[in-house]
């Protein structure tokens, strides 16, 4: 049995808003592959003041599925829809108080109807823009596309590494075979071989001889150059925090939320560190978190 | 006995009363190593001998020899595969079936990296196998064909028979995982082709933790454990005694009860289905109904999700499991309900009723009052079901963005 909290079961058990909002104007429809849940939002909007009047939900899905989407539309109930989109999946987890690893697309799944049915009320189109791999590290939830991506992205060649810029493999450890055979996959197409042996990259330490707030007014002045680029797809990112040569950002807008920001973060990394000459490393903001109550 | 209502029995079952108090005493005043010369080894030793020849009646084996005591049913599966590998190291090929436990499927998916090749059998809609195809796969090139005998989540049986004699005239090893098969159906291996044969305790009415490898006698075998001479050197590692001892009264006791099986379980089953096929609109028996143990029902719930059915079943005190993907660990939907080409929106709600001869008609009756309203509060969510009935055309009339 999976490992349910108090209020997910209270949410299973006793969902709100579950049906069709009547005289709804925005619905949003999204499933998911991996495990085949499907979800149906209908929202309310006040065409004038943008505020979601009343929220419904229809979802085709395990016990995690339909209380996740009975708590994001009482999250987001009253909300005006330019807020409703920053709730995040942490929102809807912490929400809940926590998740099983394997269930958090249960909720990346309510998020994404969210946006779905903003665009739907706007007039727009939506599309996703991430696939759901198979998942390897359960402690901190990251699946085999998101490590996959993240090897090519950076030619990461050891586990160490690999864990070091997705955390897979952090934990317990006992993914490390998984992780090992996709590198030896990624590695194979670009005609190279997996050595276990094989020393990880060392990470070496802010060297770009700025002050601190030097530093950080640099990043902030880097992450404007490249906002833009963001706004263009209706994503944005804001900056947390800066913690030695790690840096926080928070996804927004079309980013929030996207499981595959990796690669964004991979972009942004790239511009970030090229632009202060020294190596460091984007996270995305709930790490801050889980790092704190971690550590 | 807690309270509730338990019909997963495929999963696992209540060890007996009575299976329990002849294991008790081999922990306390009969602890010693069977294979000590001393009084306190001896009786342990007797034992043993005395739970060998039940296990082997109960499988109808010529000799008691051919019966290897291990750890569970995935240890006899794996010995099993792995031996006929290792002594014809010239044949690089198994067959083997897609609906095949994850005790088999893995290691085979294992194997495939190593550099064998291994056949899946595929099923049709009902989970029969095509024999034909079977047929042309046999060759001297297969080191070992091994095929379940009944299916653990629709309760399906495979020919095992029909298909160890071809194999013995194509000159194959034959393995069969029979883990839901024995104890639920007449097996007499001494009159079959069938050269090795896995069991586990645990799923009639011996505790978890000790299982059997049945080894027909002149069949080629390389151990998996080397160790010791326990096992006549085939699976060292010192006896699990107390356990050895359970699982020969439960063999004992599923030998005697081996009528009720297929009459009393078989109706309290066939109860079961009828009574909820009656009641809820847009639901089917999967798998291939006039062909399955008398003891498994698997019924498909359309346009809903099984944890969720599990959920609220439990909440009532019911017990059941399901082929959903949510209910698996790994958010993959069953790979039995996929190969038979069940739709998803029906093989997410897919829910396994399994019973034992503890079981009782006053608990089928509750059951089947139990699941039309679960049915029903679920489906109210549905976003493919409106209206007391399913959407027209649920396909289309919701179509979401996949992800």
């Amino acid at each position: 049995m999976w490992d349910y909290s108090e209020k997910v079961k209270e949410h299973f058990f006793d969902p709100r808003n579950a049906g069709a909002v009547d005289d709804a104007n925005a619905v949003g429809d999204v499933g998911s592959l991996s495990c085949g849940d499907a979800l149906r939002l209908t929202l309310k909007v006040d065409p004038d003041t943008e505020t979601i009047l009343d929220a419904g939900f229809q979802t085709f899905g395990c016990g995690s599925a339909i209380a996740s989407s009975s708590a994001l539309t009482e999250i987001i109930k009253g909300m005006h829809i330019d807020d409703a989109l920053k709730v995040s999946n942490q929102d809807i987890a912490d929400y809940l108080d926590g998740l099983p690893p394997e269930k958090m697309h249960c909720s990346v799944m309510g998020r994404e109807a969210l946006q779905a049915a903003v665009a739907n009320y706007r007039g727009e189109e939506w599309s996703d823009d991430h696939e759901e791999g198979a998942l390897i590290c359960k402690c901190f939830a990251i699946d085999a596309v998101m490590i996959e991506e993240t090897i090519r992205a950076n030619n990461l060649r050891t586990v160490e590494e690999v864990t070091n810029y997705t955390k897979a493999g952090g934990g317990c450890s006992s993914c490390h075979e998984g992780i090992e055979e996709i590198l030896t996959a990624v590695l194979a197409e670009r005609g190279e071989s997996f050595d276990p042996n094989a020393v990880a990259a060392e990470i070496k330490k802010p060297t770009s001889g700025l002050t601190n707030l030097q530093r950080m007014r640099r990043i902030e002045e880097l992450l404007e150059e490249i906002r833009p680029n963001l706004q263009r797809d209706h994503g944005d990112v804001e900056l947390i925090e800066v913690d030695g040569k790690y840096v926080y950002v928070k996804m927004t807008g079309a980013c929030a939320g996207c499981q595959m920001a990796a690669t964004t973060l991979g972009g942004i990394q790239q511009h970030l560190a090229e632009g202060l000459g020294e190596f460091i490393q984007v996270l995305p903001h709930e790490e801050l978190a889980r790092r704190a109550a971690g550590a | 006995m807690t309270s509730g209502i338990y019909l997963d029995n495929n999963a696992t079952t209540m060890v007996d009363a009575a299976v329990v108090e002849a294991m008790l005493p081999y922990f306390t005043e009969q602890f010693g190593n069977p294979s000590s010369m001393h009084q306190f080894g001896d009786k342990v030793g007797r034992a043993l001998k005395k739970a060998r020849k039940q296990v082997q009646s109960l499988l109808g084996a010529e000799h008691d020899s051919e019966i290897i005591f291990t750890s569970c049913g995935t240890e006899s599966d794996s010995t099993a595969i792995l031996s006929a590998l290792k002594a014809q190291p010239e044949r690089r090929e198994i067959i083997t079936t897609v609906v095949e436990h994850p005790a088999v499927l893995t290691l085979c998916e294992q194997l495939e990296k190593d550099g064998y090749t291994v056949h899946y059998l595929k099923v049709d809609n009902k989970g029969r196998l095509d024999m034909q195809a079977y047929q042309r796969l046999l060759s001297d090139k297969v080191a070992v064909v091994s095929v379940m005998w009944a299916n653990n989540e629709s309760g399906t049986l495979f020919p095992v028979e029909e298909m160890a004699e071809m194999a013995r005239s194509a000159g194959v090893m034959f393995h069969t995982d029979a883990v839901q098969a024995v104890g639920k159906l007449p097996i007499n291996l001494k009159d079959t082709s069938i050269d090795m044969l896995s069991l586990s305790g645990h799923k009639l009415h011996a505790p978890k933790g000790i299982g059997v490898l049945y080894l027909r006698r002149g069949v080629r075998f390389r151990p998996l454990l080397r160790g010791g001479h326990q096992e006549r050197g085939r699976r060292a590692g010192t006896e699990n005694a107390a356990s050895i001892v359970a699982l020969g009264k439960a063999c004992e006791m599923a030998h005697e009860a081996m009528d009720f099986e297929k009459t009393f379980v078989k109706s309290m089953r066939d109860r079961l289905e009828q009574g909820i096929l009656e009641r809820v609109p847009h639901c089917f028996v999967t798998g291939d109904p006039g062909n399955r143990l008398p003891n498994t029902c698997n019924i498909a719930f359309e346009y809903i999700e099984g944890e969720a059915i599990l959920l609220l079943l439990n909440k009532m005190g019911i017990a059941a499991s399901s082929g959903s993907a949510c209910t698996s660990g790994s958010l993959e939907p069953s790979h039995v309900m996929r190969a038979m080409d069940i739709p998803y929106t029906a093989a997410h709600g897919s829910v396994r009723f399994s019973f034992s001869r503890y079981n009782t008609m006053e608990e089928v009756e509750r059951v089947i009052e139990a699941v039309p309203p679960i049915v029903e509060q679920l489906r109210k969510l549905s976003p493919y079901w409106a209206d007391g009935g399913p959407v027209e055309e649920p396909e289309k009339a919701f179509a979401p963005t996949y992800a």
